[in-house]
């Protein structure tokens, strides 16, 4: 599937994740933080782009993981993305929903 | 399942068992709704309240008698260490897909907004009190309360 975000040409699949990350940028970042309620302060940049290096470095990412960042603590990631933090972030971050149960 | 085919808004999910399997099955439950923007509250009752009683949360155990998926006859599983065994495998296994123990899961859970109450009457049955339990559990409630917090569209409740 293909969306225009910004007069981009974006490839993303059903759910609305891109499926190239070399699409990504802060733009289409902002754009699809706003159609997810979220409004980016420099926290959630700082988020996004630990996301975005876990994903590159193949790390699987969960809640757990995310807890012990260094980045940010559990109750901060989902005061940041209130409604289904990881699924949101990712989004945003312009990577693949993670696969995760916990 | 997805009564009046409204989304699902909130999980009411009530833990009665304290066999390590039956809790972490409801910590699962309670998180991954959280994950997916869904509310959670775990109601703790009879042996689920276990695994919220500070001294008794890290020694939960696996069932290795009456549990046929163990795939060990009864007798043997009745043998003195047994559940012990079995119990540090399954930990084991659990680390290794980044299980968190039961009072890290239950940090988790409260970080994560998950409401935690203890029932009033089997806290009354076994005589313990609030500080017995850990700290993140919100309040002991009757089950009466906990029908009242399950009230609205799109709640579903869950017995473990």
């Amino acid at each position: 599937m293909e969306r225009i975000i910004e007069g981009k040409t974006i490839a993303v699949n059903e759910e609305g994740y891109l499926t190239d990350f070399n699409q990504w940028d802060q733009k289409i970042a902002e754009v699809l933080a706003a159609e997810a309620g979220v409004a980016l302060t420099p926290k959630h940049w700082e988020v996004l782009k630990y996301l975005q290096d876990e994903q590159k470095n193949q790390v699987a990412l969960s809640i757990r993981r995310i807890g012990k960042s260094g980045i940010v603590d559990i109750k901060e990631f989902y005061q940041l993305f209130p409604t289904a933090p990881l699924k949101t972030a990712t989004k945003i971050a312009g990577i693949p929903k993670p696969a995760s149960c916990i | 399942m997805n009564e009046n085919n409204e989304s699902i808004k909130k999980m009411m999910i009530i833990l009665s068992k304290g066999t390590l399997e039956n809790v972490y099955a409801a910590f699962v439950l309670a998180n991954g709704a959280r994950m997916e923007g869904i509310e959670a509250e775990i109601f703790f009752t009879f042996f689920g309240l276990e695994a919220v009683h500070k001294k008794k949360l890290e020694h939960l155990h696996v069932a290795t008698v009456g549990n046929p998926a163990m795939h060990m006859p009864t007798m043997l599983g009745g043998l003195p260490g047994m559940e012990a065994m079995a119990s540090y495998y399954m930990k084991k296994e659990m680390e290794k897909i980044d299980m968190p123990d039961v009072h890290e899961f239950l940090d988790i859970l409260t970080a994560s907004g998950v409401k935690l109450w203890a029932c009033k009457l089997a806290m009354d049955m076994f005589h313990y009190k609030k500080d017995d339990l850990y700290e993140g559990v919100d309040e002991v409630i009757t089950v009466g309360d906990f029908y009242q917090k399950s009230e609205g569209k799109g709640v579903h409740m869950l017995f473990v």
